[in-house]
């Protein structure tokens, strides 16, 4: 039976795939952000996923307004990266798993969720980057990964609450698959951002820790929010945060926050990133660091590592 | 038509100042200059629309007004008439310009004044909730009025309170 150990969260700002492709992740600006990956880098290595579920946006890649799928599942066999205007980004291929793919397809559509099944996708900086900062640059992605594709493109996005109702069918899928397989969902986007319009720039640090608070506490409160608030608080382009709750519907009620990690700026973007266990029972390995817990994080510049103690 | 469009502005988001929300209407009304934008994925196809930009335009059926927008890298007026940033970024690609260049031409600020901003924690949300100032006042109390926004003021509250 599979298991769903862990979700992880975080943002997928283009611009840090340049810095990685363009070898800046030691400038000072980029040195920032990247330390605060540090810790989940070894935290995968240790935590050792046979496969990512990653919930994602595509940015006009694979799907442009000819065809715009609410929530679309990848079961291919691979996923090239796309060319976004500067030539496909110099990362693996990502490589799928068709067959749990399809399994979720099929327990998800018969639970009430039409998802729209892709068997052919490139997969844009939306997918690769927050592999980047989960793996690192390797030389081949070290497990298989399902993308789902949310439309957070044309208005309206799927609202909060159905993002958090996928999650739970995911999980429900997930445990009824035949094979033994330790899960670890992503969902990726926001924070805070505005990118298009005079207002671009847009960056509210008070919303998004208030957001990875909520996460964390009280999903399903969180999850009620309505669109307007993402965009009048976080930014037109702040609205990606609905699949966070995607993530977070696949996990446990009651989850352990390992680490959080926030920052400003990348680009234009509020970089957030959580990692959440599941189940006391976790069948997750042993966590390899510890620190102060998370109430003290805190929305400043710094890299922090708050992991609270495995009972 | 007419009525469509005075349902749109009831929506509560057209209130957000300095946006353009990408919904239904704008991408019936943007669907050539979105799709010229996804034809500059392929090399070759950056290539021809730099040869020649008005020519290789022709074939996206483009209003005139769309075409001077793209032609003139008005991107504000690009989203405007329907333009989407994901699809528009790509013509910025296409100039050797990034989305934080973008962005900067977007707001009228230098690229440094705004890289400064970004540096200096963004833009504040304070005075750029709403045209109406609806929800310009004090912040939680204005949030906490309506339904809607209770949830994140209740949330910033008691984070305050934590502190």
């Amino acid at each position: 039976m599979a298991k769903i150990i862990a979700g992880l969260a975080s943002s997928h700002v283009p611009a840090i795939g340049a810095a990685i492709d363009n070898k800046q992740t030691e400038d000072p600006y980029w040195k920032r952000v990247f330390a605060g990956f540090e810790h989940t880098k070894k935290w995968m290595a240790e935590t050792k996923p046979d496969v990512v579920i990653a919930i994602y946006n595509d940015h006009a890649s694979a799907f442009s307004v000819e065809l715009i799928p609410t929530f679309a599942i990848g079961c291919a066999a691979e996923f090239p990266p796309a060319d976004e205007g500067w030539g496909p980004r110099p990362v693996p291929v990502v490589k799928g798993h068709p067959e749990l793919a399809s399994h979720i397809a099929t327990s998800a559509i018969l639970d009430g969720f039409d998802l729209t099944i892709v068997n052919k996708m490139e997969v844009d900086h939306g997918l690769t980057v927050p592999l980047n900062l989960a793996f690192g640059s390797p030389s081949a992605w070290p497990c298989p990964v399902i993308p789902i594709a949310v439309n957070v493109v044309q208005y309206p996005p799927p609202t909060g609450k159905r993002c958090f109702d996928l999650g739970r069918a995911i999980r429900k899928a997930v445990a009824s698959y035949r094979d033994d397989l330790r899960v670890v969902v992503f969902g990726t986007g926001g924070m805070s951002h505005q990118i298009s319009g005079p207002r671009a720039g847009l960056i509210n640090s008070k919303f998004d820790k208030a957001f990875l608070d909520g996460l964390t506490k009280d999903p399903k409160k969180l999850a009620a929010m309505p669109h307007l608030e993402y965009m009048r608080e976080a930014g037109a382009e702040g609205i990606e945060l609905v699949m966070w709750h995607v993530m977070r519907g696949a996990l446990d009620d009651k989850v352990k926050e390992l680490y959080r990690f926030y920052t400003v700026p990348a680009s234009n973007t509020a970089v957030g990133h959580i990692i959440l266990q599941n189940g006391l029972k976790s069948s997750a390995r042993r966590p390899i660091e510890k620190a102060a817990p998370r109430k003290k994080a805190s929305a400043t510049t710094s890299a922090k590592k708050l992991v609270s103690k495995i009972r | 038509m007419a009525q469509a469009k005075s349902k749109e502005t009831k929506n509560e988001y057209e209130d957000i100042p300095g946006t353009f929300v990408f919904n239904a209407e704008r991408s019936r009304q943007g669907y050539g200059i979105n799709m010229f934008c996804m034809s500059l994925m392929k090399d070759e196809n950056r290539k021809a629309f730099k040869a020649n930009e008005a020519e290789y335009l022709k074939k996206y059926n483009l209003t005139p007004e769309q075409t001077d927008a793209v032609l003139k890298r008005d991107y504000n007026r690009m989203l405007e008439l329907g333009g989407n940033i994901y699809f528009t970024a790509k013509l910025g690609a296409t100039d050797g310009h990034s989305f934080r260049h973008l962005a900067a031409t977007m707001t009228g600020s230098t690229q440094d004044d705004y890289a400064k901003m970004m540096l200096e924690g963004g833009r504040s949300v304070e005075g750029n909730r709403s045209k109406s100032g609806k929800y310009d006042k004090p912040t939680r109390k204005a949030a906490a009025k309506p339904r809607a926004a209770a949830k994140s003021a209740k949330k910033s509250n008691s984070s305050k309170k934590r502190k």
